[in-house]
Formats: C-alpha cells, structure tokens, sequence
C-alpha cells in the first residue's frame, strides 16, 4: 500500500513540477512586466503564429537539412575513418596528433578563419563546419569501440576464413555500435550549437538568423519564440536519436541483460 | 609443474635478449608521431608558398607561428588570454559548485529524480548558442554574459554524470554501511562521493571543454573582452596573419586545458573497478 502511495506522489511530482515551473515563469513576466522578459503566454502565442507552420518551411527546413547534412557526413566519415584506425596501430601512432589536436580546438576560433579561407559562409560551408566539428567525438568514439572489441573474436573469425570486409561488417561494426552511438549523441549536440552559430553570419534563412534579425530589431516575442524553437529542435533531435538507437542496439541490450543475470 | 618453468624461460630470453630492439620498439612510435606532425606542418607550409592556395587566404606556417611569437611579447595578447582563461575558469567553477551537490541530491533521491526529469531533459539540450541574443539585451557585452553562458553550457554535463556516479553506488557497500549504522551524511561522505568521483572528473573534462568553446564564443560573438574579441577585431580589419595566429593560440589552450583535465580524470579513474588490469 505504502509503495503504491509512493509511486502515486512520484508520478504526481513527475507532472507538477514542470507545470509548476512554466507557472512561475508565467506569474513572474506579468509581474514584473519587463519588456526583454514577455510574458510566457504572449511567447507561446507567438511560437503557434510563427513557427506552427507559417514560417517553418522557410527557416526550420533550411537549419534541419544543414544539421541533417552535416551529422550525416560526419556519421559516415567517423566510421569509415575510425574503423582502419582502430584496427591499426600505426594508423592510430599517425593520425592521433591531427586529431587530438583538432577535437580540442574550439570551433568557434575557426569560424573567422573559414571566412578568411573560403570567402564566405555560404550554405556548403554551414554544412562542412558542421560536419567537421562533428566528425571527432564519432571517429573517437570508434576508434575506442573498435579496439575495445575481444581479439579473440576477430582472430576465431579470421581463422575460419571470413574475409575482412564480411569479418568488419559482421563482428568490428556491430561490436563498436554501442560507443559510435555514444559518439554520435555528443556530436548531435553539437551540431545544433554549430548550426545557430554559423546561422548568425551571412545567412538569409534559417532559426539563428531569425533569432539573430528579431533581437536585432528588438522584436522580443519573436526572439523568445525563436529561443523556444531551438531548444525545442535539440530535444527532438535528441529523442529521436535515442530512439534509433534502441532500435539498432535491441540485441545489444538484451545481449548485455543476459550476460548480467 | 613444468609447464610454467617453461613459460618464464621463454620471457626470460624474450626480455633479455633483444634489448636494442625494444628501445627501437618503443622509439618507433614517438619518432612516426614526430614525423606525422612535421609533416603535416611541412604540407601546411607548402600549400601557402606554392600558391595552391594564396598566401592572403592561407598565410605560410612560419609565418603564422612568426606571428604569434612576435603576439606574444605584447601586453594586449597576454591581457586578452587572461580574460579569456578568466571567463572560463569562473564558468567553470559556478557550473562545478552548482552541478555537483544538486547532482548529489537529486542521484540521492529517487523521486527528487522524477520530479525534475523532465525540467532537465528539456533544458539539457537547449544549444547555449541560443542564449547569445537574449544576454546581449541583458546582461550585454560583460564578464557577466560570457561567465553565464560558460557555467550554463557546462552544467548538463557535470549534472548528468554526477548523477549516474551517485547512482552507480556499490548497493552491497551501501548496505552494509547502513546495517553497521553508520549515519546518512557519513555514508554519503564515505561512500557515495569517493563512488562518484570518477564520474564527476570525466564530467569535468567534458565541461571544460565545453566552458572554453562557450567562453570564447561571448567573445567572438558579444564583443566581450578577450582571445575572441581580439579576433574578432582582426578578422573585420582583414588582419588574416593574426586570425590564423589566434587560432593556434586558442588551439593550444584547448589542447592544454584537455590534456590537464583529461590526467585528473585518470588519476580519479585509477583506483576503480573498470581500470583494473584483471578482471
């Protein structure tokens, strides 16, 4: 009876305070009546007015296809590189300085050097920084999933004469998912702070030049709305990527369950 | 009984007798990383001096890395790295002593946990880049917006692993602390942090890079003083040699942040379950 209360109050919590939350948010802006802090309602009646969907083809959809781009190639890239990487030690010896060195670099800091270097920041360029920020956490991600993998495996495979593209498509990818799915949520996040950012120079669409344009002319409503959508845009991304990765990692968990009993 | 007579023979000769092999073998590795890196700065050198690409867009290695030297000995470079090392490290420290205790507190607590799952779920992934507007009409181009922007980038992350650490408690450890009597705030003192600080340091890790690309970003962004702002100002006056220059300034500061919080994680790490040899 007594647990039974408990998960009561527990789901209760679970759906007041979030409530809770936007309300003080809600009383706070009509009390404090400040123009850079609207009032929560106004907000949400902006967001339904601007992004739900009268402008959603015209900026969401142009941010979604450099975000979904960009990933995309780095997700390739990062496998594609971080397998014979991880297989090799001296392909590791070689190429660890670039990349160590690149993944802690800021990116920001290259942002005015691909301005000096590509003389814009057009649309392919958005989508090349995005994908190069991107590339790191995936390729070392992969590369530690793939020498994490039980040699014995390979070498059982190896001596029953599987081949080495079947022995990497059937024993190193399926054993490194887990982490390249660790990987690929670190760089999902990224990618969305990329995307904002490379949004904010020379763009004519997309959510950050509209955030960038409405705080320009001290449209606050729309801003907040914009704030709103972005925050809104990197849950989703998130939870979709979460999803997928159930999906694909099904056995891996049930694998895992098993070996744990 | 012979059998293991037979194997320490083995190793006996296999460490005795090539000994000129084994420093080969263990100078192989530092000379091709050596190698790998000149070469990499000798490519960079050439694509500017032939022309492939020209010298305005991409300025020679040695002239970048002349650049910076001579950046170096002035005041303005020194001040600007301050400022920047400055943002970071107060983000950083604000995201730390607000991360850690309610990571605690909410690991601690089942329903504490439920009750803000979703708070922070929608929160978590918000880009910090989307907060830029709303500072600058705030709290404008001042330590304030850029140390604000640091300590809410690295926040989630530290929160997040301080509560998996808090969470991944040895249960048996718990309860037999619990049976001898020992009280609530010395089993959270002696059990739960000690378990959780390998956590946290890999947290740590995580978030100083995240406080330094934030950091930097105020600046670039806002105007705010420091490294970024210095680029920023050189970038609009077509100064290339110095953008490049302050690239590999902020380069290397990304890459000694990493190497110093990535040693503290390994030192945290050392004495844990998942770093003994066998298991």
């Amino acid at each position: 009876m007594n647990r039974r209360l408990y998960h009561a109050a527990a789901i209760a919590a679970e759906i007041a305070v979030p409530l809770a939350i936007l309300a003080a948010w809600q009383l706070w802006t009509v009390q404090a009546q400040d123009p850079k802090f609207p009032r929560l309602s106004t907000i949400l009646v902006e967001f339904q007015e601007l992004w739900l969907f009268s402008q959603f083809e015209l900026h969401v959809v142009p941010s979604l296809t450099r975000i979904a781009l960009g990933f995309g190639i780095a997700v390739v890239l990062g496998i594609a590189l971080g397998i014979p990487l991880g297989l090799s030690r001296w392909g590791r010896i070689l190429a660890m300085p670039h990349i160590e060195w690149w993944r802690a670099m800021p990116p920001p800091a290259l942002l005015p050097i691909s301005i000096v270097l590509l003389h814009s920041i057009g649309n392919r360029q958005k989508v090349a920084f995005i994908a190069f920020f991107c590339l790191f956490p995936i390729l070392l991600n992969t590369i530690d999933g793939v020498r994490g993998i039980d040699p014995t495996m390979i070498d059982t495979a190896r001596s029953y004469g599987v081949r080495s593209f079947e022995r990497i498509r059937r024993i190193v990818l399926p054993a490194a998912l887990p982490q390249i799915f660790a990987g690929m949520r670190t760089s999902l996040s990224l990618a969305v702070i990329m995307m904002v950012l490379t949004e904010y120079f020379s763009s004519t669409s997309g959510v950050g030049y509209v955030l960038l344009i409405s705080k320009n002319t001290f449209q606050l409503a729309p801003m907040w709305a914009a704030i709103v959508l972005i925050g809104l845009l990197g849950y989703l991304l998130n939870l979709l990527l979460i999803l997928v990765e159930r999906r694909v990692l099904a056995w891996h968990r049930g694998w895992r369950a098993a070996t744990a009993q | 009984m012979a059998a293991p007579g037979v194997a320490s023979a083995e190793t006996v000769s296999g460490e005795t007798q090539p000994a000129f092999g084994t420093v080969a073998a263990r100078l192989a590795p530092v000379l091709a990383t050596v190698a790998s890196i000149t070469a990499a700065l000798g490519l960079w050198e050439f694509v500017s001096r032939a022309g492939l690409i020209s010298e305005q867009d991409l300025p020679a290695m040695t002239t970048t890395f002349q650049e910076l030297w001579s950046m170096m000995h002035t005041r303005a470079f020194w001040a600007g790295f301050g400022q920047t090392v400055r943002g970071w490290a107060l983000g950083l420290g604000i995201a730390t002593a607000l991360a850690v205790p309610i990571g605690i507190l909410l690991g601690s607590s089942q329903f504490a946990l439920r009750a803000f799952r979703v708070p922070i779920e929608f929160l978590r992934p918000i880009p910090s880049a989307a907060l830029i507007p709303l500072l600058f009409l705030t709290l404008g181009t001042t330590l304030q917006s850029e140390v604000f922007l640091a300590a809410f980038g690295a926040f989630w992350p530290l929160l997040v692993q301080t509560i998996y650490g808090v969470r991944d408690v040895d249960p048996v450890a718990l309860d037999t602390a619990r049976s001898f009597g020992v009280g609530r705030f010395e089993r959270l003192y002696r059990i739960k942090l000690p378990s959780a600080v390998p956590y946290i340091a890999t947290g740590l890790r995580i978030s100083s890079a995240v406080a330094l690309i934030l950091a930097f970003t105020a600046e670039l962004f806002m105007g705010v003083p420091g490294l970024g702002q210095i680029m920023n100002v050189a970038e609009s006056f077509g100064l290339t040699v110095q953008v490049y220059a302050l690239a590999l300034a902020t380069g290397f500061l990304g890459l000694a942040i990493y190497v110093v919080f990535s040693a503290i994680e390994r030192r945290a790490l050392r004495w844990h379950p998942s770093q003994r040899v066998s298991t």
